[in-house]
């Protein structure tokens, strides 16, 4: 059995106007959004901005309480958990931010903000705490001796290994990574990107790894899923994706990424206009709109999530 | 076009500080550059390496002081540095013009996007208005911008961010400018949204003849736009190469350590699931090591590298590197 | 394009370790309002403490042979009708304000403070009947509110810092509930909750300090506006009592005297400016040093 398994996830944000504040509208950030994560393996989500993918994360750790759908971690539907329940679970089920800095509290040390989940679901000494806080610093190659240290001492990358060393903190089984490098120099990425690989293997860790930038998520990703306005367009394993990509959305964003590699010369596939807005998404397919192959079905009827074997799933009336 | 053999744009020896409380930063230490005729010109590095302010001191649009600007920065066989404040903003917008990151922060709110282009031809061009006007709905079509007469009279936040980056490109373009300073022009955008861009960009430069120092931290974009690269590192240039060599044989160790981790879409297979890392942080501008500024972090220091600073070394082909595994002794 | 931009060089910023507190000294320091501020609070805060030391006798004593004596070598600021020397009644009147002004400030911090925490953070109903009775006692000038209140309670020292505390509580819900709005909304406030911490937790741990600023520079300038409304209230003849020597109710009989002594209502009214003055420098000084949008 899978460790995390969600099932149809939906958020939709109530678009609220005037001093009334009468909702006028919905938001479909997430719309029916399925998936699967086995133990020890690394999902990685991308799309474009607004395609819900961040909303995803946080819908899985109950950030943001989700519209409907099922989140099972562990055996346990997290949505139907209470509030000291949940408080709990979040013990083994972790998240790291996109922007490291705003994600450490500027008036804690270092120190503090490691320790802050143990003291919130241990009963441990303190002594204990600061040696457990000390380990965790190591493991994520911060000096110990800086525990006292505030978060503007630090540098970007250091952040985000702080921001590591909080997730680490539990022994958690699973980490949603919600664009943990893009906000971190070329340099600076792979240092992260590799103690996060690092630390999966080391631990078994499951992740969830949200970018918009694909050659990252196909780095490290055992599968990706490709997300088009809330919903999930394909998934297939990082190579299939890459050789044999099924989607026509996937198939612009593969092309569209520059390749530092100037003897390469391709033929991009080129989308025409932006993403329509998901307050009124488009009918049927909701890639129609810019898709170079659309057909008259596409415009109609919602596609759906066909598998095309070997776990290779496309929601597209062509394929 | 110009047939001279005199680059469009030369830099030589640029210094730029800020003057902070904490100190003296030098954030650009002594920069040579040329930018030639009709070519796009890629200026990489990571944050805090100094491309942008490089960028913005061309056109002194840094405040001085805590800025202060030294060195020479030839355009037209003038040195902009010495222009009184009207000359510059002659220059500014008209010959050399510059597209921003973030386009919304470099439009104005309260202008609608026809009235700011026509602004800038009707000041640097004297169109009378109606012309002006025309000129600027003529701009917007030209960056493809759909229904670009009724867009030339919305406000900037009505567009959406790819819209808003081509209505600052027509920005730019509108009094064809002999040089473009784009800063990271593709960085706050979607990678479909980029692509459109980027050819836009490539389309432009054809057919008008634009020079570009594009400047960016993503060396892909570079791999495509440009036809030679520059390397920067802590505020010094540490390379320059055509674009094909570079990637090829890359000789300073620091763009190969940057070369080698970025993640490429589909080499998983071969190069396995570690990149390259490159060890430890960018240093501190006001810390700078002695000696190279890469040195703390080089796979390939030697005893000279933490004592001397290393020469710039000019190799066959076009090709300059500054460090000192390539001096002769 | 706009004629200059400045660079971004927020990452220099950064880097430079632990000089925030540096930072922030030197600002309040090249702030010379803020220092003069200072200066005169600290004179404030030593003549309230001193007070025995720097004037022996009994202020409150009245001596009718000398009543309403100009300005002289033994009474160096005069006396007032009773006799009493005006200068022993200012310095000790400068303990009845200070009580005053940290005892309206604690009643404004301690109420007003937590209900601000709870309407910006839980939001919702509470948030809406928090807001409601806010408003209502803001759409009252201030010092009417005091004054209604003051009717209400009664007279005295301990009601006189009761009304005016109250009246000052909207102010500090408003404020810190601005304030929790924004916080709340912040990346680390989201990652508490993900690492497991409670509201309470989260409230006392991670939004109270990081509304600390604003609330810290309300409170300076909070102190002068209480010192003006004791005063106010003082002068109406319905604050701190005679004997004890407060500086409004000098204020208030000296007005008499206007044309013949002036001196009896000019010295409080010069104590009070001063002490209101010196709070609200240091309140705009704290302001400004503190604000990270404020550069050097």
């Amino acid at each position: 059995m899978a460790l995390l398994e969600v099932q149809n996830l939906k958020k939709y944000f109530p678009v609220k106007k005037g001093v009334l504040s009468r909702s006028v509208g919905e938001v479909r950030a997430v719309d029916g959004v399925s998936f699967s994560l086995e133990k020890g393996e690394t999902l990685g989500v991308v799309g474009e901005s607004g395609c819900g993918k961040t909303t995803v994360g946080r819908c899985i750790l109950r950030l943001i309480e989700p519209t409907s759908g099922e989140v099972i971690f562990n055996g346990r539907n997290l949505l139907q958990l209470g509030g000291e329940e949940l408080r709990r679970i979040r013990a083994s089920l972790q998240i790291i931010f996109q922007d490291p800095f705003s994600s450490l509290d500027p008036r804690m040390t270092v120190g503090q903000i490691i320790a802050e989940p143990i003291k919130n679901h241990l009963n441990v000494s303190k002594a204990e705490v600061r040696d457990r806080v000390a380990y965790l610093m190591e493991r994520v190659g911060l000096h110990p001796e800086q525990m006292g240290r505030y978060p503007h001492e630090f540098s970007g990358g250091q952040h985000q290994r702080i921001g590591i060393a909080r997730a680490l903190a539990l022994n958690p089984l699973a980490i949603v990574c919600d664009e943990p490098v893009s906000a971190l120099d070329v340099s600076i990425q792979a240092q992260v990107m590799n103690l996060l690989a690092e630390i999966q293997e080391e631990m078994n860790l499951s992740y969830i790894f949200i970018a918009h930038d694909l050659s990252v998520v196909e780095h490290i990703s055992d599968r990706v899923a490709v997300m088009y306005l809330g919903r999930i367009v394909e998934t297939a394993t990082d190579r299939d994706l890459y050789e044999n990509p099924q989607h026509p959305y996937t198939q612009a964003l593969l092309s569209a990424i520059p390749i530092p590699d100037p003897e390469i010369r391709r033929q991009k596939i080129i989308l025409k206009g932006d993403v329509p807005s998901p307050l009124e998404p488009p009918s049927g397919c909701s890639f129609h709109t810019r898709c170079p192959e659309r057909k008259e079905i596409c415009t109609k009827e919602r596609p759906a999530f066909k598998d095309l074997g070997g776990g290779h799933r496309v929601a597209c009336h062509l394929r | 076009m110009n047939t001279d053999n005199e680059p469009l744009l030369a830099i030589r020896n640029l210094h730029t500080c800020f003057h902070v409380f904490e100190g003296v930063v030098n954030a650009v230490d002594g920069v040579d550059l040329e930018v030639p005729h009709g070519e796009t010109v890629g200026l990489v590095g990571e944050s805090g390496c100094g491309k942008s302010v490089t960028a913005l001191s061309i056109l002194r649009l840094l405040r001085c002081p805590p800025a202060e600007i030294q060195g020479q920065v030839i355009f037209h066989g003038r040195n902009l540095l010495d222009l009184d404040r009207e000359g510059i903003r002659k220059i500014r917008g008209n010959a050399i013009s510059m597209i921003f990151q973030e386009p919304m922060t470099s439009l104005n709110p309260v202008l609608t996007i026809g009235e700011q282009i026509a602004e800038a031809v009707r000041l640097h061009q004297g169109m009378s208005r109606r012309e002006a006007w025309r000129w600027a709905e003529e701009m917007l079509r030209m960056v493809q911008i759909p229904g670009a007469r009724a867009r030339a009279r919305e406000y900037p936040h009505k567009l959406s961010g790819g819209m808003r980056q081509r209505a600052m490109i027509a920005m730019a373009l509108s009094c064809n400018p002999q040089l473009l300073l784009a800063d990271e022009p593709t960085t706050a955008l979607d990678v479909t949204i980029q692509a459109q861009i980027m050819s836009l960009m490539s389309n432009l430069k054809e057919e008008f003849g634009t020079s570009i120092l594009l400047i960016t931290h993503d060396l892909g974009v570079i791999a495509e736009m440009a036809s030679r690269v520059i390397v920067m590192y802590a505020g010094k240039v540490v390379e320059e190469a055509p674009v094909k060599e570079l990637f090829k044989e890359p000789l300073h160790p620091y763009t190969k350590g940057l070369l080698g981790s970025v993640p490429v879409i589909g080499r998983k297979a071969q190069t396995g699931r570690r990149l390259h890392e490159i060890p430890g942080t960018v240093p501190s501008l006001l810390e700078m090591p002695r000696g190279c500024r890469f040195h703390p972090r080089c796979p390939k220091m030697m005893d000279v590298c933490s004592g001397e600073e290393p020469p710039t070394i000019h190799m066959g082909g076009d090709r300059r590197v500054c460090c000192w595994l390539f001096a002769k002794t | 394009m706009g004629e200059s931009t400045t660079a971004n060089f927020h990452h220099v910023r950064t880097m430079r370790k632990d000089s925030r507190l540096r930072r922030n000294w030197a600002k309040l320091r090249r702030n010379k309002a803020a220092l003069f501020g200072g200066a005169l609070l600290l004179i404030y805060l030593v003549t309230a403490v001193l007070a025995p030391v720097l004037f022996p006798g009994n202020p409150s004593a009245p001596n009718l042979a000398k009543s309403l004596e100009r300005p002289s070598f033994d009474n160096p600021l005069g006396t007032d009708e009773l006799g009493r020397s005006i200068l022993g009644r200012i310095i000790y009147g400068s303990r009845v304000s200070l009580l005053i002004a940290v005892g309206v400030v604690s009643v404004g911090l301690l109420v007003g403070v937590p209900l601000g925490l709870i309407s910006g953070y839980y939001g919702g109903k509470v948030d809406f009947g928090i807001q409601r009775v806010t408003d209502m006692m803001l759409a009252f000038p201030g010092f009417l509110l005091a004054l209604a209140l003051v009717a209400v309670l009664g007279v005295g020292l301990k009601n006189t810092v009761i009304s005016i505390g109250i009246s000052m509580v909207p102010i500090y819900i408003r404020l810190v509930r601005g304030c929790v709005l924004s916080v709340r909304e912040e990346v680390y406030v989201e990652a508490a909750r993900a690492v497991g911490t409670r509201d309470p937790g989260i409230l006392m741990r991670h939004i109270l300090p990081n509304v600390m600023v604003p609330i810290t520079v309300q409170t300076s300038l909070g102190m002068g506006t209480a010192i003006l409304f004791a005063a106010g209230l003082g002068f109406l003849g319905v604050g701190v009592q005679p004997p004890t020597p407060e500086w409004g109710a000098m204020l208030g009989s000296g007005r008499v005297y206007l044309f013949n002594s002036p001196h009896v209502a000019t010295f409080p009214g010069v104590a009070i400016f001063l002490s209101v003055l010196s709070f609200n420098l240091l309140g705009d000084g704290l302001r400004d040093a503190l604000d990270p949008r404020f550069k050097l």
